[in-house]
């Protein structure tokens, strides 16, 4: 059967997209946010995934004012980058998995989530940018990927409860399809950040760390959070975080957290980053460790000799 | 906040300087959005951009005055104000050739360096930002506990901020 392995968040900021469009990956300011990922694509390259389901929003590219879907799956066979404004980003055109889609969507349509599904539908830098900085920039992305996107953008987007239990249903309806596949589910958005008004340019680390915290530990505690208070802390745009909570819903109560990066500023946000191992039954190891957990390791051949417990306990914090 | 006459009063309307796009919002801005989407064409960028009016009164005429009016001078507050949202008035910025953060100076009434520098700098804080009336002053947020004083700060007791 298809399970989940995994979940990893992630902001999605378009500046951070422009960045590698335009080669300025290695200027300090970005390098500080690039480098944070470094680790994490040496994770993903271990973990393997079969298909990645890659929950985002869409910023006004797929879906302007006219049609506002609450939940969207992709079940096209591939969902080509949407022009934005300045062209379509040059990154690959993001391959689908109609079958486990198609599969999810009655799962989850019969467990009473009333997906909308997009045969046909443009991704936007939401879902890409977290495929950049996860998989760096391929010819072509190493695997399927499953875009959902969520209304985030007209309030009220869903509540972080009703995303808390989407993934539940994702996860019921991968773990039901027969094909062996290893799914990470990544929950992308956030952290704090707003980008509209007078009080733009809002940032709560504070908030941020304990979001992040009990990501891990206690995610109901989130799911209890109500709009207003993630809007009021986290800024109008960091609502978005209530994306996060579909991929931690998808995973067990109990998990492994085995990375984390924080940093201020990309561009107008604070970026967060969290990977999160579903503890496998039996005691049995995940194939999907982290190569190295070493804070300094930042070149890309580092020793990969400390052990999955120590990574747990090595929570990196990068602050600027 | 400014609302408009026919807005009903809303809990996150105590948020400073936010305006939160909800329905109604999204319902009389439909056009001026609209207009924004229009503009992720390049030659309808061209058009626009030869004859900013001749463009909205053809192609948009049931944009309000007022929104007509926002959208020429680049009264980015405004243009929200009115039902726009950031996402689509974000195209009418990168139309301009403006990167986002001048936007953001525009609106938060600084220079582009001024903005950039606190970002830099760790961004704007929460703490005197949470609320219009006093009423979130002191109170953060449930979740964050590790600060000095009790969280849920029952009976007033203090915070910082």
């Amino acid at each position: 059967m298809a399970r989940i392995i995994a979940g990893v968040t992630s902001s999605h900021v378009p500046a951070i997209g422009a960045a590698i469009d335009n080669h300025r990956t290695n200027e300090p300011y970005w390098q500080r946010v690039f480098e944070g990922f470094e680790r994490s694509k040496e994770w993903i390259a271990k973990a393997k995934p079969d298909v990645v389901i890659g929950v985002y929003n869409d910023h006004a590219s797929a879906f302007s004012v006219e049609v506002i879907p609450t939940f969207a799956l992709g079940t096209a066979a591939e969902f080509p980058p949407a022009d934005e404004g300045w062209g379509p980003r040059p990154v690959p055109v993001v391959q689908g998995h109609p079958e486990l889609a198609s599969h999810i969507a009655q799962s989850v349509i019969l467990d009473e989530f009333d997906l909308t599904l997009c045969n046909k539908m443009e991704v936007d830098h939401g879902l890409t940018v977290p495929l950049n900085l996860m998989f760096g920039t391929p010819k072509e992305w190493p695997c399927p990927v499953i875009p959902l996107a969520v209304n985030v953008v007209q309030y009220p987007p869903p509540t972080g409860h009703r995303c808390f239990m989407l993934g539940k249903a994702i996860r019921k309806a991968v773990e039901s399809y027969p094909e062996d596949l290893k799914v990470v589910i990544f929950g992308t958005g956030g952290m704090s950040h707003q980008i509209s008004g007078q009080r733009a340019g809002l940032i709560n680390s504070k908030f941020d760390h304990a979001f992040l915290d009990n990501l891990t530990k206690d995610p109901k505690k989130l799911t209890k959070l109500s709009h207003l208070e993630l809007m009021r802390e986290a800024g109008a745009e960091g609502v978005e975080m209530v994306m996060w909570l579909i991929m931690r819903g998808a995973l067990d109560d109990k998990v492994d957290e085995v990375y984390r990066f924080y940093t201020v500023p990309a561009s107008n946000t604070a970026v967060g980053h969290i990977i999160l191992e579903n503890k496998i039954k039996g005691g049995k190891k995940t194939s999907a460790k982290p190569a190295s957990t070493k804070s300094a390791s930042r070149g890309k051949k580092s020793a990969p000799k400390m052990k999955r417990a120590a990574a747990r306990q090595k929570i990196e914090r990068v602050r600027s | 906040m400014a609302t408009a006459k026919t807005r009903v009063e809303k809990d996150y309307d105590d948020i400073p300087g936010t305006y939160v796009f909800d329905a109604d919002r999204s319902r009389r801005g439909y056009h001026l959005n609209m207009f924004c989407m229009s503009l992720m064409k390049a030659e309808n960028r061209k058009a626009f951009k030869a004859d900013e009016a001749k463009y909205l009164d053809e192609r948009f005429p049931l944009l309000t005055r007022e929104q007509r009016e926002a959208i020429l001078k680049r009264q980015y507050n405004r243009m929200l104000e009115l039902g726009g949202n950031i996402y689509f008035t974000a195209k009418l910025g990168a139309t301009d050739g403006h990167p986002f953060q001048h936007l953001a100076a525009v609106m938060t009434g600084s220079t582009q360096q001024d903005y950039a520098d606190l970002m830099l700098r760790g961004g704007r804080p929460v703490d005197g930002n949470r609320s219009r009336s006093g009423k979130y002053a002191r109170a953060a947020s449930s979740i964050v506990k590790d600060s000095k004083p009790k969280q849920k700060a029952s009976k007033g007791k203090k915070r910082r901020g």
